[in-house]
């Protein structure tokens, strides 16, 4: 075993991207057994920052002095060689591979002339998994593992391969709440170890977790300071420059008519497995349906059998007293469906395609847009300009490629178009997943708004804390079936969270 | 930035790709011992230099532009169209057809009928892996090109029986050739042996812009081809615009057929598609995949073509060698575009450019 990483300081960072300042000498350090955590909202350089640190980019100025020493990193080897080790928001696994084999893909000490050790890669990943209390079966296959098993799966990995430094982008955007409470604790824990830099906006955790914290807005360090001395709301307040307070529903409860009906629904996931078992769910006209549930349990096969994405094996969803299962994509649209789909980037919008393309995607040939099969580009282009200005879509101009834009506002396109088109009903999968608090908040009081004016939306979240914000009913779904609805006032983070690992309650 | 320097930045990378390319293909022709000046000379500046020449050039770039453009609607829509080769043969077959068939038909009328049977003849070779595509998801690269083979091995076959020239059939030669067409499909010349598929070629390419750029159904077509799971959310129909742009794509390689035979050979004979649908593809993607791109893309590599054909006879360089040439044209033109459009390196260069001139201040 090498040496403790004892100090590691970046001093007067600057990397500069076309046209963007994307680090302004930013200077950070860690000491031994110290939880950093880098925090900032969608863009602010926090990722540009750890990949600098990881030896990904070079830095225009600035150095990197681990335990007082310079250090140059020419590519990630350096890095690893240095003892430093990143587990990226999306995880590098391959999924048709065992635990085992996983790790043996770095793990060079096991790469024999002409073979594998795949005997010494297996007493490895058991003694650092023994060692930091990480659980996982070497020979379980990563497609068998859920979300936060693989998060381990990747934190062995790191440590297997000698890292004596964690690096954590996002470690908390896909797992269940019980799971997030598990991380922090097996982190906590090995900071007896090593020390961790991780990347976040979420501020429980930010609290929960670290002891320091350094707040970076539009690639400068707007602050830095011991996170004990500070609120979550100050920390909030500092990095996005204002106050958040994000909207809650307080309206009464709806007593519209039943907007969407779907009663026993089967369908099938893309491995042919069943993916929705005999769903039944209503939802009315001018209420907030929260669906919550750990990924992967139906959700996506729901938002897309719904919208003639998938077809339905057996069962009904009627719409407004129209059966709509196995209809086309275009007619269920027709039919006034607004769908904001779980895959923003490539479902969402065209990402070649410019904003004002996007805008029209579902509407290329009504008459507001088109005269005959001729586009009007007058009229596409004051429409467009219009929503970019009221839904606040930070960009160049409206003919700047949709998939150039950072995530949130990939998303404030997405909701102009769906909102814009006035549907009689919207699906909002995900829709504020991986976003900063800023755009969260529009994104909110925007839903909230639409059901005030009456319209029944169907909310897919793992967030318990958006799911209770905005619901006035909750649905619980495990296994594609629902678990329980409850209303807003029985709702409780420990009793959802119970419901969504799959206990069921008596009743 | 300045202007002036992102003037000079490009300036600069065009030389330099200039100069690698006459560097490289020099070495070649010092290689084989020929005259290395007076080979490029022939190849680039010769075709230009009389008028003769230059019709040459643009009836090779006639077939090119059409295919091209064709290919470009297919490529927009989500599909690679290859087997341009086999819907241009088909597209002669079917324009040969309809000459044969109807020789008194008057011009005005017999005229357009053998071109709209060329199209349908490339269409209906284009429709088959559109729809392959659309409703089984066969790959298209499998069924362009063996198709390709089945139209080139019809052609053939239909040259050698149904079409056979009678009086061939009388000298007993067997050229596998039809009779010459009747005067009414043919299309008139301007100059030398240049037709008038050129105003057909242009015509087309623009109600190509428009069709891709101005309509919904354009619209469509791109959004089906750039991101077709967005597209199928946004309630596109993905395979049916799929399949309608094969339809689209074969048939203009049809027309390229029916317009060369028209304008250029007035009868079927074997090679007239002279690997043009192959090149197609290349001139489509080098003229960006737009319409006002293929158009100087498809001269370009008409000039290349005939190029090729001069230089044995003028300095003794075999053509094989002048197509060698070609393809490192094409790669360092590829290069250059790469180059150019990275917008890091132009950013980087300037800031070195900046430090250095505050040095010398």
């Amino acid at each position: 075993m090498e040496d403790k990483i004892r100090s590691l300081r970046m001093e007067h960072i600057s990397k500069r991207f076309p046209g963007v300042l994307a680090s302004d000498d930013i200077s950070i350090s860690v000491g031994e057994g110290e939880v950093l955590a880098l925090v900032g909202e969608n863009g602010a350089g926090k990722t540009t920052l750890m990949n600098i640190l990881m030896g990904l980019y070079q830095p225009d100025e600035g150095r990197i002095l681990i335990n007082d020493e310079e250090v140059r990193f020419r590519g990630p080897e350096d890095a690893f060689r240095a003892g430093l080790g990143m587990v990226h928001q999306t995880y590098m696994l391959v999924p048709n591979m065992t635990v085992t084999e996983n790790i043996a893909l770095g793990y060079k000490a096991a790469w024999k002339p002409f073979r594998l050790d795949m005997k010494a890669v297996r007493d490895r990943v058991v003694e650092i998994s023994s060692r930091y209390g990480l659980a996982v079966n070497p020979d379980a296959y990563i497609w068998q593992l859920s979300v936060g098993e693989q998060q381990k799966v990747e934190l062995v990995k790191t440590l297997c391969l000698g890292a004596r430094f964690l690096i954590l982008d996002e470690p908390t955007s896909a797992l269940t709440p019980q799971e997030v409470d598990e991380l922090i604790v097996l982190l906590h824990k090995m900071t007896e170890e090593l020390s961790i830099i991780f990347i976040s906006h979420k501020l429980q955790e930010v609290k929960a977790l670290s002891n320091k914290v350094t707040i970076l807005r539009h690639g400068k360090v707007v602050f830095s300071g011991n996170t004990d001395d500070y609120s979550s709301q100050e920390i909030a307040a500092k990095m996005t420059g204002h106050e958040i307070i994000l909207p809650k529903n307080s309206g009464s409860p709806s007593d519209g008519p039943v907007a969407l009906s779907i009663k026993d629904l089967v369908v099938m996931s893309d491995r042919k497995t069943v993916a929705l078992d005999h769903l039944s769910l209503d939802v009315r006209a001018g209420e907030i349906i929260g669906l919550a549930g750990v990924s992967g349990n139906g959700q996506r096969e729901l938002a897309e059998a719904i919208n003639g994405l998938r077809r339905t094996e057996s069962g009904s969803i009627s719409f407004f007293g129209k059966e709509i299962s196995n209809s086309t994509p275009h007619g269920i649209i027709e039919a006034g469906m607004g769908y904001i789909p779980e895959e923003r980037n490539v479902e969402g919008i065209v990402p070649s395609f410019s904003i004002r393309e996007n805008l029209i995607l579902k509407d290329s040939d009504s008459p507001q847009f088109s005269k005959g099969v001729f586009l009007d580009s007058r009229k596409i282009e004051s429409t467009a300009s219009s929503l970019v200005e009221r839904f606040d879509v930070r960009c160049p101009g409206t003919a700047t490629a949709a998939g150039s834009l950072s995530g949130g506002n990939i998303q404030k396109v997405i909701l102009a178009r769906e909102i814009e088109r006035r549907p009689k009903f919207l699906i909002a999968v995900y829709p504020t997943r991986g976003l900063d608090m800023g755009a969260v908040e529009f994104i909110h009081q925007k839903l909230l708004a639409i059901r005030d004016s009456g319209i029944g939306i169907l909310l897919i979240s793992e967030e318990l804390d958006e799911i209770m914000d905005l619901s006035d009913r909750i649905a619980v779904i495990y296994k594609g079936s629902i678990q329980r609805v409850l209303s807003k006032l029985e709702a409780t983070r420990e009793r959802l969270g119970i419901l969504m690992a799959g206990v069921r309650e008596e009743s | 930035m300045t202007k002036g320097f992102r003037l000079a930045f490009r300036a600069v990378v065009v030389l330099l790709a200039i100069l690698a390319t006459l560097l490289m293909a020099s070495v070649i022709l010092w290689m084989i011992g020929a005259d290395v000046a007076a080979t490029f000379y022939t190849i680039c500046f010769e075709p230009l230099t009389r008028m003769l020449h230059i019709s040459e050039v643009l009836i090779r770039a006639i077939p090119l532009c059409i295919i091209a453009i064709g290919i470009s609607v297919a490529y927009r829509s989500g599909i690679i169209n290859i087997g341009a080769e086999g819907q241009m043969a088909m597209g002669i077959l079917a324009f040969t057809g309809a000459a044969l068939a109807f020789p008194d038909v008057p011009r005005p009328l017999l005229l357009p009928l053998a071109l709209l049977a060329s199209m349908i003849g490339g269409g209906v070779w284009g429709f088959i892996p559109g729809i392959l595509k659309a409703r089984l998801n066969v790959s298209e690269l499998l069924s362009t090109v063996m198709l390709n083979y089945i139209a080139a091995q019809f052609y053939s076959l239909c040259l050698r029986t149904i079409y056979l020239d009678p009086a061939e059939q009388v000298d007993g030669t067997g050229t596998p050739q039809s009779m010459r067409l009747t005067e009414n499909v043919w299309l008139g010349r301007i100059t030398g042996r240049l037709h008038f598929g050129i105003l057909i070629a242009l015509v087309l390419a623009v109600l190509i812009f428009i069709l891709m750029w101005k309509t919904s159904i354009g619209f469509k077509m791109r959004a089906s081809g750039s991101c077709a799971r967005a597209a199928r959310y946004g309630g596109i129909s993905v395979g049916f615009y799929v399949a309608a742009s094969m339809i689209i794509s074969g048939a203009f390689a049809g027309l390229a057929g029916g317009v060369e035979l028209a304008g250029v050979h007035r009868r079927a004979i074997e090679g007239i598609t002279n690997n043009y649908g192959f090149s197609g593809v290349v001139v489509a993607l080098f003229g960006g995949l737009h319409p006002f791109g293929i158009i100087p893309a498809s001269f370009f590599f008409g000039l290349m073509i005939y190029g090729s054909t001069l230089a044995p006879s003028k300095v003794g360089v075999p053509a094989n060698i002048v197509q060698v040439m070609q393809g490192i044209i094409i790669i360092v033109i590829v290069t250059a575009q790469m180059v150019l459009s990275n917008a890091y390196l132009q950013d980087r260069i300037w800031r070195k450019y900046q430090a250095l001139r505050k040095k010398e201040a």
